[in-house]
């Protein structure tokens, strides 16, 4: 039945921004303080308090909109939204209403049959958190709720997209690359599960020959890209069980509920649906140059699509790899400084995702903090490239590398790990080995050739692993077939 | 002459003489106040304690030579002004027991100058009213004749300046609340330009339009006030970064030159005779001083009353939104539910024009209307603002009465809002237009109810302004004329 | 009539405002009288007129993101009508 129904989606995502302090005020946003100790006049909407914007605000948004390909505008105003709420001290959150300072941007997504589909975002703009309410839970405070403002007019980015998602995992797709952008630029610590990147999702159903939108609902409280999947799907159920049933769909905000997987009606906010929105006469214009947006724009790190791109094409990566080693900012940095180093580009991919990642995982350890600086891993694989050390060695190395932090230089001569390159040492243990293994070399000879492996095992471990395994692959056969 | 009646400036001068302490004059006014506050209801809060004790740090100050234009000085400031640790009601239920915990910028400044905070002034409830009678803690008295308002919202400011009981005060003006009560009674009230001095910890009414300025006894009191609290405040956003002139060295005296506009529009139908004649005669006395005396027009100062009303209450309606009973102030008991809590405590706490003022502006705001009303408004505005830039093209300062009647009875208008907003038609239009202006004794009606002249400045021309009305003070002897109190 | 007591009383809502009945009735002729005086706006041409937000043109102040210390806990608290565990409290809200 669901079949003849077209979802659509917008969706508003809040992105919390890394300032050290408050959009309107000076006080930290250090979280998990005491309650309400990161408070001032301004956040407390004491009376006679007046906020005042905080710069970087207004360079994070322009770099967020730059990077989400918005047009940056040149004048733009804060409005107060007016409703009453207990975490909001001011009764009006200070947002942007007429003249945000991003609009008409765009995000592509890749589909999966392949294609690419533009997501239209229609504007951005800056406004201040709410408060912390609490469900008291002690003896004191049971059946009360409790009022945290520490987190009141912490900053804030909404995100506003159009209705252009099809499907939750478009939505998804969407909301993936959104975050990848907004960490990758550092305006956000990206974390879902604390509410730096917070999404409400607009859902509505038609008939797939409707041309109108259907009525939407508003599910808020969605907290990781799982529950999104589970919040979309539960609401487009609902809407068209709805629909199918004779009933209609209400305009409404509800409330996805993780236990459950379900959304539900929140009641505590059915009065305010009259905003007043008006300029903030406590506020002015804020005007933003085309310099002062050039200036900003010097300042944007490649973008992971741009990366991945110039992976693929100027190192001629894969495009697995390249997407792989492009989606985090900090490890796509490391291979580049890697890159730019001397190290040969496949080699190194392959080391950074294979034992770099598992390391960094065993260790539980993030790649910023890494014990081995690109510096060292070019150092390795320049070892490795030139023969004076194999591939196995050179995990050998790079083992010690991680404990001790030293010079694969270093490592190889302390350790006397050298690759042993001299023919006639090579050939004297092969000697020996083919001589200790008269069964072997009978039916190696017989026409056993994959016992060849087990002569150069036995090779390799005499000479404790530094023989050039080419060297005694080649030894070998001659001796054994004496030509 | 008694201590009381000596002007800041010549206080000034016997404090640095050390002919009299700060304790001295703090003791003196301290006691005044308690032996007329009774009849008058001007003060909210007196400072007994920590009015001395700012005093002695204020003689220890001077002793070590480091006395600055308002050390030790006397002075109170209306109730609408945070002050850390003394309370801070704005005259409203609402704020009964609310204990500021910060100083607002102006404050700030006069007490780096180690000025004595005598205390805090009864005013209208959120600076909403022009008759001082909009007080939770009862009306004011007008000191001239205890029958009549001293005029709003600061009523306090402007009384207990004219009673002698604070050597100067401090209030604010959003659509005349300064000039207004300083004409009822007769002293000297100046609203700067918007943006010249800081509204950072001034409870706010109308935003766009609040500005703080002081009341004093005489012009050159007025100077040395201003200077000591204008000026640039990070604070407030809306603070201009303008350079701030020497006001005292500027009371030149000297008018040549100078062209003063009379505004047409302002003498019509409903100016009363006596106010008419006392500002004719103001008029004269500028030309015998040396001034050129033009008639201009501003074109649209009929639509100021509605232009104001809907902005203001707009405003307002969103500004008293944070008084709901979470945080601070009053919060009904026993409510049902949260909705309920909000409802029964705005009900309880706020007085009747307020209520009428949220209601108006929450109206003007909502879905459906704020293009007809509010945004209307801001157009008119703009017209409105026009109307002085032009006049100013020709003139440098408008000479024009405070308000069309002088202080009316108590009780005469309360029932009628609409007839009371009225009242302060020559006074709102400066507010809107964001300019400067000021209210100077200019006579008595012929029952002898103070009569006051305004002067309109060009923006951020405060020194011109000011130079203007000392020169007239000095050629007349209103200022000079003390209530019985 | 400009406005109806049905009005004033959604207003009234909005506005967090309880009316006894004596009230909405007064406000329901006061306001009606200040929407007619207000009325003459209406008869300005404002066609192409910038709107006014402030008097005085400005634009751009900020501040620079630099920590300023603000209140303890207890000092935020100080006037809270009923404070518990750091934080206001408030009645069980139900979302």
């Amino acid at each position: 039945m669901s079949q003849s129904y077209e979802t659509v989606i917008g969706l508003e995502v809040h992105v919390q921004l890394t300032t050290n302090t408050k959009i309107f005020c000076g006080c930290s946003k250090d979280f998990g303080q005491t309650p309400n100790s990161q408070t001032c006049p301004v956040c407390l909407g004491l009376p006679g308090a007046l906020p005042v914007l905080n710069q970087q605000v207004v360079e994070l948004a322009i770099k967020t909109g730059l990077a989400t390909n918005c047009q940056i505008a040149p004048r733009s105003i804060f409005a107060r939204k007016n409703y009453f709420y207990p975490d909001l001290p001011k009764g009006y959150q200070i947002s942007q209403f007429e003249l945000p300072i991003c609009e008409h941007g765009w995000l592509d997504i890749d589909l999966e049959n392949g294609e690419r589909k533009r997501i239209g975002i229609t504007r951005a703009h800056m406004e201040e958190d709410a408060g912390k309410l609490i469900h008291g839970d002690t003896p004191q405070t049971a059946g009360n709720s409790l009022v945290d403002l520490n987190r009141a007019c912490t900053p804030l980015l909404e995100i506003v997209s159009e209705p252009d998602m099809r499907s939750a995992d478009e939505a998804i797709d969407y909301l993936k690359k959104l975050h990848q952008i907004v960490v990758y630029l550092g305006v956000c610590d990206g974390n879902l599960e604390e509410g730096s990147f917070r999404c409400d999702a607009n859902v509505s159903v038609r008939p797939y020959d409707q041309e109108e939108f259907g009525t939407r609902a508003e599910v808020k409280n969605i907290n990781s890209f799982r529950f999104i999947k589970q919040a979309i799907e539960y609401e487009v159920e609902r809407q068209i069980d709805l629909i199918e049933g004779g009933g209609k769909v209400v305009q409404e905000t509800r409330l996805f509920d993780s236990d459950t997987g379900m959304t539900r009606s929140m009641r505590g906010k059915e009065d305010a649906h009259d905003y007043r929105y008006f300029p903030d006469p406590d506020l002015v214009p804020l005007v933003i140059s085309p310099e002062w947006i050039e200036k900003v724009r010097a300042t944007l790190p490649e973008l992971p699509e741009v990366k991945r791109g110039r992976f693929v094409e100027e190192l001629g990566m894969s495009d697995y790899d390249a997407g792989v080693l492009a989606s985090d900012r900090a490890l796509a940095d490391y291979f580049d400084a890697c890159v730019a180093l001397g190290s040969d580009a496949k080699s190194c991919a392959n080391w950074i995702m294979g034992e770099i990642l598992r390391k960094l995982k065993e260790t539980d350890t993030e790649i910023t903090d890494v014990p081995i600086t690109p510096e060292l891993l070019t150092g390795l694989l320049a070892r490795i490239a030139d023969n004076t050390i194999s591939g196995k060695i050179a995990k050998t190395v790079f083992e010690k590398m991680w404990q001790n932090g030293q010079s694969a230089d270093q490592i190889i001569d302390a350790e006397g790990l050298k690759q042993v390159t001299d023919s006639g040492a090579i050939e004297a243990l092969v000697d020996e080995v083919v001589a200790a293994n008269p069964d072997q070399v009978a039916e190696y000879l017989g026409g056993k050739d994959k016992l060849i492996g087990f002569f150069v095992g036995k090779v390799m471990q005499a000479s404790q692993g530094k023989a050039n395994p080419g060297m005694v692959n080649q030894l070998l056969k001659k001796k054994l077939t004496g030509n | 002459m008694t201590v009381y009646d000596l002007t800041l400036a010549e206080l000034r001068a016997k404090l640095d003489k050390r002919e009299l302490s700060a304790v001295e004059v703090t003791k003196t006014y301290l006691d005044r106040i308690a032996a007329t506050n009774p009849a008058l209801n001007t003060f909210i809060t007196i400072c007994n304690e920590t009015a001395l004790a700012e005093a002695q740090a204020a003689d220890q100050a001077i002793a070590e030579g480091k006395a600055q234009a308002l050390t030790g000085l006397p002075i109170a400031a209306k109730d609408i002004f945070n002050t850390a640790g003394l309370r801070t009601t704005c005259a409203s239920r609402i704020l009964d027991n609310y204990v500021s915990p910060y100083d607002a910028t102006a404050i700030a400044r006069i007490k780096e100058q180690k000025a004595v905070i005598i205390g805090k002034l009864n005013m209208d409830e959120f600076a909403m009213g022009s008759s001082n009678e909009n007080s939770a803690f009862g009306p004011v008295r007008n000191p001239w004749n205890q029958d009549l308002v001293p005029g709003g919202s600061s009523g306090g400011s402007a009384a207990s300046v004219a009673a002698r009981q604070a050597v100067a005060a401090l209030g604010t003006d959003t659509g005349g609340s300064i000039r207004q009560p300083a004409s009822h009674c007769s002293v000297v009230g100046l609203k700067p330009t918007y943006g010249r001095v800081s509204r950072y910890g001034v409870i706010a009414y109308a935003s766009s339009l609040d500005q703080v300025g002081p009341v004093t006894r005489d012009v050159r009191d007025c100077a040395l006030m201003l200077q000591a609290i204008a000026g640039y405040d990070p604070a407030d956003s809306t603070s201009v970064n303008t350079p701030v002139a020497d006001y005292q060295s500027n009371l030149t005296g000297n008018l040549k030159g100078l062209k003063i506009g009379l505004p047409k529009e302002y003498f019509i139908e409903g100016l009363d005779d006596d106010v008419r004649k006392a500002v004719e005669q103001a008029a004269e006395k500028y030309r015998e001083l040396g001034a050129e005396i033009i008639e201009v027009s501003l074109p649209h100062t009929s639509y100021a009353v509605a232009c104001y009303y809907l902005i203001a209450t707009a405003e307002a309606s969103s500004n008293l939104a944070r008084y709901d009973g979470v945080r601070y102030g009053l919060r009904a008991e026993n409510a049902e539910n949260l909705v309920d809590m909000y409802m029964q405590t705005r009900a309880a706490g706020f007085g009747s024009e307020v209520k009428r003022r949220i209601m108006l502006g929450t109206y003007a705001l909502s879905s459906g209307y704020y293009d007809a009303y509010y945004l209307k408004a801001q157009k008119v505005r703009t017209l409105i603002r026009q109307d002085f830039l032009n006049a100013f093209e020709t003139v440098d300062a408008l000479l024009t009465p405070v308000a069309p009647t002088p202080a009316f009875a108590l009780g005469e208008k309360v029932n009628d809002p609409l007839q009371m907003y009225l009242s302060d038609i020559y006074t709102i239009p400066v507010n809107l237009a964001g300019t400067c202006a000021m209210s100077l004794p200019c006579g008595f009606s012929t029952d002898e109810r103070p009569i006051g002249l305004q002067l309109i400045g060009k923006p951020f021309d405060e020194a011109t302004l000011l130079r203007t009305a000392h020169a007239y003070e000095q050629a007349t002897e209103w200022h000079k004329r003390k209530t019985e109190f | 009539m400009k406005i109806t007591r049905t009005e004033v009383e959604h207003v009234s809502r909005l506005a967090r405002l309880a009316l006894s009945a004596e009230e909405l009735d007064s406000l329901t002729g006061e306001m009606d009288a200040i929407l007619g005086y207000v009325e003459q706006l209406a008869t300005l041409d404002t066609e192409g007129i910038v709107p006014t937000a402030h008097a005085v043109p400005m634009e751009n102040a900020f501040r620079p993101d630099e920590v300023k210390v603000g209140f303890t806990a207890e000092q935020a608290l100080s006037n809270a009508p009923d404070a518990a565990e750091s934080a206001f409290r408030v009645g069980r809200i139900i979302e």
